[in-house]
Parts: structure tokens; C-alpha cells; sequence
């Protein structure tokens, strides 16, 4: 019998593999949401878990975020892995208090007597057509909350990788899901073994020496888009995944950066107290004397998430990275 | 066919059936807050647990003064004490059995005492020491909760986690009546009543949150018959009354263990001292209700009930007072020395593993403590 190694899978096969593989590997790993159950999530990321695993461990919970999350808090404080489900970004907001009240700093209010292994898997970011408080980027609000650490993939295999890796973290893990991508394939092959690769480091997903694009999750295959087209104008464009948010890795960012001489930061969520202004001021503190041109940054508008029938003017999109490339040589020139 | 017709043609059937998923009469409170002590039930109440309950109680008065005083000192940053709701810190704490759970809120530290944490490693949050100073595992308490009723919620995860283990436990949840408002109360007892979980939800209605006097809190008719609302029982009992409170969170807690779900008790009490040393209680109330309640004390109603079942002597008396001022001078002794904090602890607990960052960040920690140390003698020089 023969495998076939380029079997295509989704991004949202890999976190359904990755999830069913840790509750089969781990008694103690169970999942919690709304919907997640007997309809398998609204994304059917949980499909089959509690058919498979029952519904002790896949569980329908009342609808209610805060509820969700307080009571993983203390199914964590008593041994078990939560693993919840926030279903849309925006719903994530009602649980705000637990995460950085409580899930966020237990480990440090009790001198690491009480850490809290959980992961809470929000799907995030626009480009579906979703109606209102169904597209929003919250990274920024994630990051800028102390004790978590904040990932999110870009490719099928690093879907799988980083959420086994939440789950296998002792400390709370949000995982961002770029859910435009739940249905990009790859030549990922659901049946061989995957790798899990510890959560703080960055990738290069493509080399070049004009400059670096620095991105993750959604942005990471407009970048790569742009990087392609930007060849025409004879610049070779590197692109950064950062794959984790928190921890951040200075160190390839930066490698990239002082090869290249020039950067682009590029995400979906707004400029403004956005993850773009910390990058691109670590970037500049780290690299000055290798940068040509300011650090530039590709950002959403500083709006409300526009209605869907807007949303491409909002989206950064491979013209508006060009642009900024462009910027980036006009600086350097001149 | 036209539209007339079509509506002709249309067959209205009755609604499917509806049916109460619960009969609601048997969750409602009594009409009347729950007592024993001064009634014929008090003939009933166990000797042996009403000692017991006398000696916490008048430990944890002392306690409340010493802790007071302690702010004064400026050795406790900030205290709120629960002086006159004694008798439902005690008895929280000891319906519980070891393998059960406590979830306290911010002026629970006697409760918190009374199930055997350190009474000094109780107030190192109120010290402004470092937040949590017990191991939440040791005595099964976890930290005391500031922000309001969040903590219920884990209380519910932690007791159906346990249930789904197969363990014998059951988690205490105490909360104030301000927090009977917040959104995080619903969804605990929504959940835990779902899950039928094994939780007891006290509440200690002690009539105000700081200032806010319950009446524009709440328009239920008590915070008990909010159980009626999520399908568990509500309960309502005297909380300046030991015995009875000790008897309902106890009835309660064998019906959590027992598999019957979830209970909410509404304790009626009475916050005698203001909400904290920060605060001036006289704007908000007057002396006469305080005066009221005052006379309704928990630990001169049970004083007065073993005094006259011929329980208790003046050397019994005596023995519980000498007993909590030995408890009160050692916590004096040993919060009048200086915590030795080492900074780097900063960076000890935030991650399993520190992060890149947080190293950076701790060896600059580390930089400036010695260029201070370092600078010292120069310093003196001068």
C-alpha cells in the first residue's frame, strides 16, 4: 500500500486532525464552545470530537463567552487541557474579563503554583463576506495583555503544528485562526506524521535581498502574492511568517532585516496602536544602522471593520504592499 | 388561486406543547431568612459543632481587629474586613471537607484562615506583597478573587472538571451581593445548573456594594429567588445565625455531592465596619441601622445559645479569647517584620519559560540592581 504524499488537505482538516490527535494522545485535553459539539463548530473544526471522543469530552456549552472561558479556567486549575472555541472573533469580547483578569496572569499571581494549560482558538480576520463583528482583527488586544502567548497560522502544516503546540503549552496559548484561509489547500498529507514546532519562532517563507516583508496569518499569501509581482518591477522581496505573535522573534525578523536593509510590515488590523507599530519600532531599535528607509507599514484603515461589500478597499491588498515597496526605494534614493 | 384563497386553504394547527422544564415551587427560598439559634431547632444543633463554631468565631472577630489595626500601621495596604459576618466566613469554611474547593472573594480572608491557610500568607494581597500567598493546592483555596464573581465560574469548570475525573468534591463559591449583578454570576450558575454541577453559590448579602444599598442592586425579591431563574434552589438563612448557616451550606454541599446540582444561598447579613479602611461608611448610612445590627451579632448569638444549653463557662470563655489573642499577636509579630522580596521574581512566573523579551528585560533588571548596589557606598561617601 502506497501513500500518497501530496494528498491536498484544508487548513481546517489540519486543526480537526490536530485537535482529535491531542484528545486521543491526552485523557485530559477536552473541548468547549458553542456549537462545537453535535454540529462540529460553525466551521466544523470539531467535527466528529464528540461523536468520537463523547460529550464529556467535546462539549456544548450555553452560549456565552465569559462562561466559557471561566469555567476552562477551572477545569484547567483541576489537571485538564481546555481547548475553547470562540467562533468568531468579535464574540471573543464578552470573555475579555476571564482572559486578562484571570487566564492570562494565574500563573503569576500564584507565584507558578497555578498555571492554566488552555488554548483558546478564535477564528479571526476578514476577506469571508462575514456581516458585522464577524471580521475583526484583535491581536493587538491579545498581545498587549502580559501571560499569553499569542500564534497564528498562515500555512496548512503550521495549523496543525501550533495548535498541538497550544495544547501541549502549560501556559494559555491564544491561537488566531486566519478563517479565510480554513479553506486554502495544501499538499499536506492529513495520514503522515506532522511536525510541532515550538511557539515563538518565525519563518522565512520566501528569501530575497530587496526587501523584507514582515507578516502572519492571513496577510502571508498577499505577501507572497506581492513578493511574486514585485518581481516584475526587479525587486526581490523577502517574506517573514512571524507565526507568533508573543513571543516575538527579534532574531530572524531582524536577520531578514539586516540583510535586505528595508522593511514592510503588513497585517489586516488597524495601523493605529496596531501590532505593526511594535514590530516596525523593534525592528528600528535592532536594526537602524542596517535600514535604508523608514520601516513602512501595510495596515487596515483605523475604522470600525467596514461591511463586506467594502472590505476589499479595507483589506491590504499586493497593490498598497507594492506601493509601499516603491516608497521604500524612493526613500533610499533620495 | 388567488391570495384569499390561499389563505383558505391554510389549516392553523395549535402550537406544539409547552410544559415547564421544572416545577419552580419546591426551588423558591422561605419567606423567611432561615434560623436556629434563639428557636426550638437550636435543642438540636450538635455541642460539639457549635463549640467549634464559637471558638472560629470569636478568632475570627480578633482577627478582623488585628487586621485593622494592621492598616493603620500601614502594614496592610488596604483590608475589608467582615467584621459582623463572622458567622458566615467560619461556616463556609468548615461544611467543606478536605478534597472540596473554596473560592473566595476579596473579604474572605477568614474563611480563607479558618480552612488552615497561614493567616499571614492570607494577607500578603492586602500587604501589597506579592498577590497570591498560599498554594491554592495545599488547603484546595483558590486566590482570593478582586475583580467581582469571576471567580464563579472557574468554581463551576473545577467541580465539573473533578465530577468528569469521578472525584468526590464539591466548590464552595462566595460572592457579595454587588456581585449577584455582574454578568459573570449569571453564567456560572447558568452553566453550573446546565451541568449540574457540584457548586455552592453563597452569597453574603451584607447590604451594600461599597455604597449601593441592595434596593438599587436588585428588584428580585431576594437574591436567593434568582436560583428559581437558572432551575436550582435557592435558600435564604439568618448569616448572623452560625448554626443555621453552617446547616444550610451543609445541606446544600450533601446535595452537591450527592449528585443533585448546584445551590444558591443567600446569607442576610451585615457589613458592621465600612467597606474598607479607605472608605467613610457614615455618608452612605446611618448609625441607628448600624446600631440594629450590632446588637444581632453572630458571636453574641452564639454565645448567649451555648450559655444557655450550659455549654459554655467563663473558662471556655476565656480559653477561646486566649486562643485568638495568641493567634492575634503572632500575626502581629510576624506582619510587623519586613517582607524580603527579591526583584528578579519580577520575571519568575509570568511564563513557564520566560520569553526572549523577558530575559532582556531581566537582565536589565539585573544591570540596574547592581549599578544601585554598587553606587551605594560611593553614595554614602558623599
Amino acid at each position: 500500500m502506497t501513500t500518497v504524499a501530496t494528498t491536498p488537505a484544508t487548513m481546517a482538516q489540519a486543526l480537526t486532525r490536530a485537535l482529535r490527535d491531542a484528545m486521543a494522545e491526552d485523557p485530559s485535553v477536552h473541548v468547549l464552545g458553542e456549537d462545537v459539539g453535535t454540529l462540529g463548530g460553525v466551521f466544523r473544526i470539531t467535527d466528529g470530537l464528540a461523536q468520537e471522543f463523547g460529550e464529556d469530552r467535546c462539549t456544548d456549552t450555553p452560549l456565552a463567552e465569559a462562561g466559557i472561558l471561566g469555567t476552562a479556567v477551572g477545569m484547567a486549575m483541576y489537571g485538564l487541557r481546555p481547548v475553547v472555541e470562540m467562533q468568531f472573533d468579535a464574540f471573543a469580547y464578552p470573555a475579555f474579563e476571564q482572559l486578562v483578569s484571570h487566564v492570562a496572569r494565574m500563573r503569576n499571581r500564584t507565584r507558578g503554583r497555578m498555571p492554566l494549560p488552555l488554548t483558546i482558538r478564535v477564528p479571526y480576520g476578514g476577506g469571508i463576506g462575514g456581516v458585522e463583528h464577524h471580521s475583526d482583527s484583535s491581536e493587538a488586544y491579545y498581545m498587549a495583555t502580559p501571560g499569553l502567548h499569542v500564534v497564528t497560522p498562515a500555512t496548512v502544516p503550521d495549523a496543525y503544528g501550533l495548535l498541538r503546540a497550544a495544547i501541549a503549552s502549560d501556559d494559555p496559548v491564544v491561537l488566531l485562526e486566519p478563517k479565510r484561509l480554513y479553506w486554502s489547500k495544501d499538499s499536506w498529507d492529513p495520514e503522515e506524521p506532522a511536525s510541532v514546532e515550538p511557539i515563538g519562532r518565525a519563518v522565512v517563507r520566501r528569501s530575497g535581498r530587496s526587501a523584507t516583508l514582515i507578516t502572519y496569518g492571513p496577510s502571508v499569501p498577499v505577501c507572497l502574492e506581492a513578493a511574486e509581482a514585485a518581481r516584475a518591477e526587479g525587486w526581490d522581496l523577502e517574506v517573514v511568517d512571524l507565526r507568533s505573535l508573543v513571543p516575538f522573534d527579534d532574531e530572524t525578523v531582524c536577520a531578514s532585516v539586516r540583510r535586505t536593509g528595508r522593511a514592510v510590515v503588513v497585517h489586516e488590523s488597524g495601523g493605529f496602536g496596531g501590532p505593526g507599530g511594535e514590530i516596525a519600532a523593534r525592528v528600528t531599535e535592532r536594526c537602524f544602522h542596517h535600514l535604508e528607509a523608514p520601516v513602512l507599514r501595510v495596515a487596515g484603515f483605523d475604522l470600525p471593520y467596514p461591511p463586506p461589500m467594502l472590505e476589499r478597499h479595507h483589506l491590504p491588498g499586493v497593490d498598497r504592499i507594492l506601493d509601499a515597496v516603491g516608497r521604500l526605494q524612493w526613500e533610499a534614493e533620495n | 388561486m388567488t391570495v384569499m384563497e390561499q389563505r383558505g386553504a391554510y389549516q392553523p394547527t395549535p402550537p406544539p406543547a409547552w410544559q415547564p422544564r421544572t416545577d419552580p415551587a419546591p426551588l423558591l427560598p422561605d419567606a423567611e431568612p432561615y434560623r436556629v439559634l434563639g428557636t426550638e431547632e437550636a435543642d438540636r444543633a450538635d455541642p460539639e459543632l457549635l463549640r467549634r463554631l464559637y471558638a472560629e468565631l470569636v478568632r475570627g472577630r480578633r482577627y478582623n481587629a488585628q487586621a485593622t489595626a494592621l492598616t493603620k500601621q500601614g502594614r496592610l495596604a488596604v483590608y475589608p474586613s467582615s467584621t459582623g459576618q463572622e458567622a458566615c466566613e467560619v461556616a463556609a469554611a468548615l461544611v467543606l471537607q478536605e478534597q472540596d474547593w473554596l473560592f473566595p472573594s476579596y473579604r474572605d480572608t477568614l474563611a480563607v484562615v479558618a480552612r488552615g491557610v497561614d493567616p499571614v500568607q492570607a494577607l500578603t494581597l492586602l500587604r501589597g506583597d506579592w498577590h497570591t500567598g498560599y498554594d491554592p493546592y495545599e488547603h484546595r483555596v483558590a486566590p482570593l478573587s478582586t475583580p467581582l464573581a469571576t471567580q464563579l465560574p472557574h468554581a463551576v469548570g473545577l467541580a465539573h472538571a473533578a465530577r468528569l475525573k469521578g472525584d468526590d468534591v464539591v466548590a464552595l463559591a462566595m460572592v457579595g451581593d454587588g456581585g449577584t449583578s455582574e454578568g459573570d454570576f449569571h453564567e456560572a450558575l447558568n452553566f453550573a445548573a446546565v451541568w449540574r454541577a457540584p457548586v455552592v453559590f453563597f452569597v453574603q448579602n451584607n447590604g451594600f456594594a461599597i455604597s449601593v444599598p441592595l434596593a438599587k442592586q436588585t428588584a428580585a425579591p431576594s437574591l436567593a429567588h434568582k436560583a428559581v431563574g437558572y432551575g436550582m434552589p435557592g435558600r435564604l438563612v439568618d448569616g448572623n445565625d452560625a448554626a443555621a448557616v453552617h446547616e444550610v451550606l451543609a445541606d446544600a454541599v450533601r446535595h452537591a455531592r450527592g449528585g443533585g446540582g448546584p445551590t444558591l444561598v443567600e446569607a442576610i447579613t451585615y457589613r458592621v465596619e465600612a467597606h474598607t479602611n479607605a472608605d467613610d461608611a457614615t455618608r452612605y448610612r446611618g448609625d441607628a441601622e448600624v446600631e440594629a445590627w450590632k446588637k444581632h451579632d453572630p458571636v453574641v448569638l452564639l454565645e448567649q445559645e451555648l450559655t444557655r444549653r450550659g455549654l459554655l463557662d467563663d473558662d471556655c470563655v476565656a480559653a477561646a479569647r486566649q486562643d485568638a489573642e495568641t493567634m492575634a499577636a503572632d500575626l502581629r509579630e510576624r506582619m510587623n517584620q519586613d517582607p524580603a522580596l527579591d526583584p528578579m521574581d519580577l520575571f519568575a512566573h509570568v511564563y513557564a519559560e520566560p520569553t526572549p523579551q523577558l530575559l532582556e528585560q531581566r537582565e536589565q533588571l539585573r544591570a540596574e540592581l547592581a549599578a544601585e548596589a554598587g553606587a551605594e557606598p560611593e553614595e554614602r561617601q558623599r
